[in-house]
């Protein structure tokens, strides 16, 4: 199936500026599509996940409209044609 | 994002480095110290609590550990001063699959001059990791993560973090650290053991004072020609150690408080050291609203307050534990930054200041070199 990521701007500077990227993956959950999201870009998915495979606290992940905290994290389903937001949460001091 | 101002520095400059809760500037000089001019930010809205020159091995590198609060920590550096910053695309300091994930970096320190790809990172959760290829990668020291006493190390304020790093310049694999909380540890043979070094230094936060372990060091400061001559900067507490670490006397003699975070010593001599106190760990600001460097000449002996072109009424400020450094001029350099965002320098052992710098973001690490 083939899903697009759409980028928060701090990571487009590991896309080379892209705000979106768009490839197949084979599996069919989040986790699957950050697996290939770090072989394709390891900075972006390195600023998303810590290195034990979490989603940063600050970090939120959307699959269309809904944040993966409410469906089932990196578990979460993926169809084909799905959109994958990566963005700041809104935190900071 | 802001437009960060750029600067030319030129070999023989004198460079202080700024870490920042909102990014890192550098200020420059000639070698007269007169004048500073600033460049930044750097990393602008992450912080950077550690900075380091490494100038070993004909370098002129700048270390920067930057952390975000969305995207975590890593370390950078820069060849130019600051003109450009090289980031890995994986950070380089991360923790082995199964352990624990990295907070942020608090310390970077080059090691001995005679291993110059040798580089040192304190972390939080507490820990050690080490370079050995000049900070291409970096390891977990696994004697200290596997030390028994890590699993009842606790949080200070900052998180529990490993803030302290010391390599004894003479002493081969002779490495100590401070954790808060847990204290003072060193090892003899680059970092497979661990033993502990509290002796004489007292927790005051426990029901027991005087702990094996447990107690909340602020900071550390060793002087480079006489390694074993240690000051101490606790959670409650001034100490000096003649012994590396082995034993701690309390030198809290003439201060009006013991409590504070920084300790920095004079370049090029060992019984002169300077501190930042503060009121109490209930109302961390200087005492009086008087911003007063103390100075000992005499290894803890006595220590006397330090004024000229430091606000003296209505200056409630915070020294943090790494906002103050020195260069390694004869007459030295002695440099700080206050939580308020301001810079002060003294280009005479301390005896007066000049303001470099107001309106910064909360200072957190300040570091001083001749480039």
């Amino acid at each position: 199936m083939t899903v697009t990521f759409h980028l928060a701007g701090f990571l487009r500077s590991f896309s080379g500026g892209a705000r979106e990227v768009r490839f197949e993956v084979p599996g069919g959950t989040v986790g699957d599509a950050l697996r290939i999201l770090g072989e394709r870009h390891p900075g972006i998915s390195s600023r998303v996940l810590d290195e034990q495979g979490s989603v940063r606290r600050h970090v939120n992940v959307f699959v269309g409209d809904l944040s993966i905290r409410d469906t089932g994290g990196l578990a979460t389903p993926l169809r084909d044609g799905s959109t994958i937001s990566l963005l700041a949460a809104v935190s900071g001091g | 994002m802001p437009t960060t101002q750029q600067i030319q520095v030129r070999r023989g400059d004198v460079v202080v480095l700024v870490g920042t809760m909102k990014g890192a500037f550098l200020f420059r000089s000639g070698p007269d110290r007169a004048r500073f001019e600033m460049g930044g930010p750097y990393f602008p809205g992450h912080s950077v609590y550690a900075l380091a020159y490494d100038g070993r091995a004909g370098r002129q590198r700048i270390w920067a550990a930057s952390s975000s609060m969305h995207w975590g920590s890593v370390l950078n550096h820069s060849d130019d001063f600051g003109a450009s910053w090289t980031t890995p695309e994986v950070p380089t300091v991360q923790f082995p699959k199964g352990a624990k994930a990295l907070a942020s970096i608090w310390q970077i320190c080059p090691g001995r001059a005679d291993e110059p790809d040798v580089i040192y990172c304190g972390v939080e959760p507490a820990a050690l990791f080490e370079s050995r290829d000049a900070g291409k990668s970096f390891q977990l020291v696994e004697g200290l993560w596997q030390h028994p006493h890590r699993e009842q190390w606790q949080p200070g304020g900052g998180g529990l973090c490993l803030h302290t790093v010391v390599p004894d310049p003479k002493v081969r694999g002779r490495i100590l650290v401070a954790i808060s909380t847990g204290g003072v540890y060193r090892t003899e043979d680059g970092g497979r053991t661990w033993t502990v070094h509290n002796k004489g230094v007292r927790a005051e936060f426990l029901p027991d004072k005087h702990p094996e372990f447990g107690q909340c060091v602020h900071k550390v400061a060793r002087h480079p020609g006489r390694p074993d001559r240690l000051y101490l900067q606790n959670h409650w507490g001034l100490y000096r150690s003649d012994d590396a670490g082995d034993s701690w006397q309390d030198i809290a003699r003439g201060v009006p408080s013991d409590f504070g975070f920084c300790v920095a010593v004079h370049p090029h001599d060992a019984e002169t050291a300077y501190i930042v106190p503060l009121e109490s760990d209930g109302f961390r600001c200087t005492p009086e609203g008087k911003l007063r460097v103390y100075r000992t000449r005499d290894g803890g002996g006595s220590w006397h307050p330090l004024t000229e072109g430091l606000p003296q009424r209505d200056a409630f400020e915070t020294v943090l534990r790494d906002a103050m450094g020195t260069d390694e001029e004869q007459r030295a350099g002695i440099y700080f930054g206050t939580r308020s965002g301001k810079l002060f320098a003294s280009r005479d052992d301390g005896d007066s200041w000049t303001a470099l710098a107001a309106g910064l973001p909360p200072v957190v690490c300040v570091r001083a070199a001749r480039v």
